[in-house]
């Protein structure tokens, strides 16, 4: 008997042992978690004078905008730009709650998105950065050099009637199937948006197309693909796909897809390239915007393979 | 004595410590059910606007034109995405199930000692593989080696992400099987051998009749596998909408299409709310393959 109250009394101090540790590790938690946020808040108090620019959008803008980014890091060392892709929607969806200074579009602002905005009281401001021309790529083997704005219709749209290569009159090598194999975007990518206004005139695309999730999948999937057509920026051109000059009309002169010819408006499917803010640009956004705008702004957009929107030499 | 007594049956640390154990085990306990109902209330609530408003059942049940964001008339037939999901799902089991049951049975019923020790490990290892690599697996080895061997245009389809489907659906069916197979008594297999069947006729015969609903519930482990899968899915089928008629036919299944359009989606908008409804489909089929496992688990139970 007294052996077992011994026990009993034995394991209650020793859980109360236990016991007394606790609020020492409690303590600790609490003293680890405090220094931690305090940290924090230390690496925010000294980039204190660090300005945000906080920069969403467009996945075709995506690469030039980082490049932006980064070297205005150099020029300005007290302006950060944080920059996420996302696509033109949820750039303008970000910009419109308020979430971002920045957002970059690869199309015009919607009337919904409009609408949407005087609701919310935000006030886009629209600003032209560069252009950018929709390539139309190909297998390199495919023999086809010239395609027209109808064609394309014809083999992107709903109840359009070239399905095979040789309507189009080219053998392609290593395609016996003789089947074109549509490479498109995901339904609500600014590109694809950019198509379906540009070349198929709103009409629907054809369902069965292969719906990539980036502009580079496309042209990767066209590098394997004898069969395969697709579309993306002229910045995802890549030696082992070929690009098809575009004509007007069925038959007309064609436009090879360049950068002087996105620029000059002359290539049909080229569109501007757009950063939104809200209202007019202010302080260090505007000064980020300027810089942007000028000659060294513009050799950047203009090295990431994209037509820049003003006249610049570089070198 | 007596006092000591008392301080044992006092409230004492210990018995706070009981009391907080329970808790957390408790809460534990119910989380499951209480995420679940959060999961169901929140997919609905974002999907139910569509539901009764927009929602045409005639459309998404019969129509494969998915078409969204259309500039003319945006259209949400889902027939081509669920077809889809289907047909890789049903490539997947036609590929899964005969594997990892073989492979259960020889781990199980065969293989001794080392060898034994070395698949199971192997088996476990193929589950460790992130569902994006086997994507990464389908479409640039896969891919080019269907193309090559079928002579088809494009290797991205229902074979495709079938295969991937399928293998990584077969580890956690290889274990779950094994482990029923386990779960049989050495007693009757004792028995079996001691009434001269064969190695064969035991296993057929005995072991896997009494194991039935354990396998059963593993290959509908399986098959809910399959329906969830996304990531691989998405970069193996080619990911067109497209009614399948041969297995080289490239597919788009209903999770690939959450997964890709659910980023850029306005919220609120109708093309958010049907990818809500989506996920109520997808919520829903689940329920019923799991319900099936289990009144079948229950039946076979009770026989």
């Amino acid at each position: 008997m007294r052996s077992t109250a011994d026990s009993y009394r034995a394991r209650a101090e020793a859980s109360r042992g236990r016991a007394r540790l606790a609020p020492i590790f409690v303590t600790v938690l609490v003293l680890l978690v405090a220094g931690a946020s305090c940290r924090r808040r230390d690496g925010g108090g000294s980039d204190g004078r660090r300005v945000i620019i906080q920069n969403k959008g467009s996945d075709t803008l995506l690469s030039v905008a980082q490049a932006w980014a980064e070297a205005y890091g150099v020029v300005n060392a007290s302006v950060a730009v944080a920059v996420t892709g996302g696509g033109s929607g949820t750039g303008i969806s970000s910009l419109l709650n308020g979430t971002v200074d920045i957002a970059n579009s690869s199309r015009t602002i919607s009337e919904k998105e409009r609408e949407e905005a005087v609701k919310r009281g935000v006030e886009p401001k629209e600003l032209v950065v560069g252009f950018d021309a929709l390539a139309v790529f190909v297998h390199p083997a495919n023999p086809l050099k010239v395609v027209s704005l109808g064609q394309l219709a014809g083999i992107y749209g709903e109840g359009g009637t070239i399905v095979r290569w040789s309507q189009l009159g080219a053998q392609v090598p290593g395609c016996p199937s003789d089947e074109i194999i549509l490479v498109s975007r995901q339904n609500n990518s600014g590109t694809y948006t950019y198509f379906a206004e540009a070349v198929l005139k709103k009409n629907d695309f054809k369902l069965g197309s292969r719906d990539m999730h980036g502009s580079k999948d496309v042209v990767d999937l066209v590098a394997h693909t004898p069969c395969a057509v697709g579309y993306s920026g002229l910045a995802y051109n890549v030696p082992e796909v070929a690009m098809l000059c575009v004509s007007k009309e069925d038959g007309g002169p064609c436009v090879p897809p360049t950068l002087e010819n996105a620029r000059n408006q002359s290539y049909p499917i080229a569109r501007p390239l757009f950063m939104y803010t809200n209202g007019e640009p202010k302080a260090e956004t505007k000064a980020y915007l300027d810089w942007i705008m000028g000659d060294a702004g513009q050799c950047v957009i203009y090295e990431k393979g994209y037509a820049p929107a003003t006249q610049v030499t570089c070198k | 004595m007596s006092r000591d007594e008392e301080r044992v049956d006092a409230r004492d640390v210990a018995w706070y410590v009981d009391k907080v154990a329970s808790t957390l085990i408790f809460v534990g306990g119910i989380s499951a059910v209480v995420f679940i109902v959060g999961i169901f209330a929140f997919v609905t609530r974002e999907g139910l606007a569509f539901v009764v408003g927009r929602f045409d059942f005639v459309e998404f049940f019969t129509s494969i034109a998915w078409r969204p964001t259309s500039l003319l008339r945006p259209t949400f037939g889902a027939l081509g995405l669920i077809a889809g999901t289907a047909a890789v799902t049903g490539l997947a089991m036609l590929v899964s199930i005969p594997v990892s049951m073989g492979v259960a049975i020889y781990i199980a019923e065969f293989a001794r000692g080392r060898t034994r020790e070395v698949l199971k490990v192997l088996v476990e290892l193929l589950a460790a593989v992130p569902s994006v690599v086997w994507g990464f697996i389908g479409l640039m080895i896969m891919n080019p080696l269907i193309i090559d061997v079928f002579d088809v245009p494009l290797g991205l389809g229902v074979l495709n992400s079938g295969l991937i489907l399928g293998l990584m659906a077969a580890p956690i069916m290889t274990t779950l099987a094994e482990d029923a197979l386990k779960a049989v008594p050495d007693s009757y297999r004792e028995a079996g051998e001691a009434m001269g069947a064969t190695r064969w006729q035991v296993i057929t015969r005995v072991v896997l009749p009494a194991a039935k609903r354990g396998l059963v519930a593993a290959a509908l482990l399986g098959v809910g596998r399959g329906f969830g899968e996304t990531m691989a899915v998405l970069m193996a089928s080619g990911h067109a909408i497209h009614l399948p008629t041969s297995v080289f036919d490239s597919v788009r299944a209903l999770t690939a299409t959450i997964a890709a359009e659910l980023g850029e989606a306005p919220v609120g908008s109708d093309h958010y709310r049907a990818l809500f409804t989506l996920g109520i489909f997808l919520f829903v089929i689940t329920f019923f393959i799991n319900l099936t496992a289990d009144v079948l688990v229950r039946r076979v139970k009770k026989e």
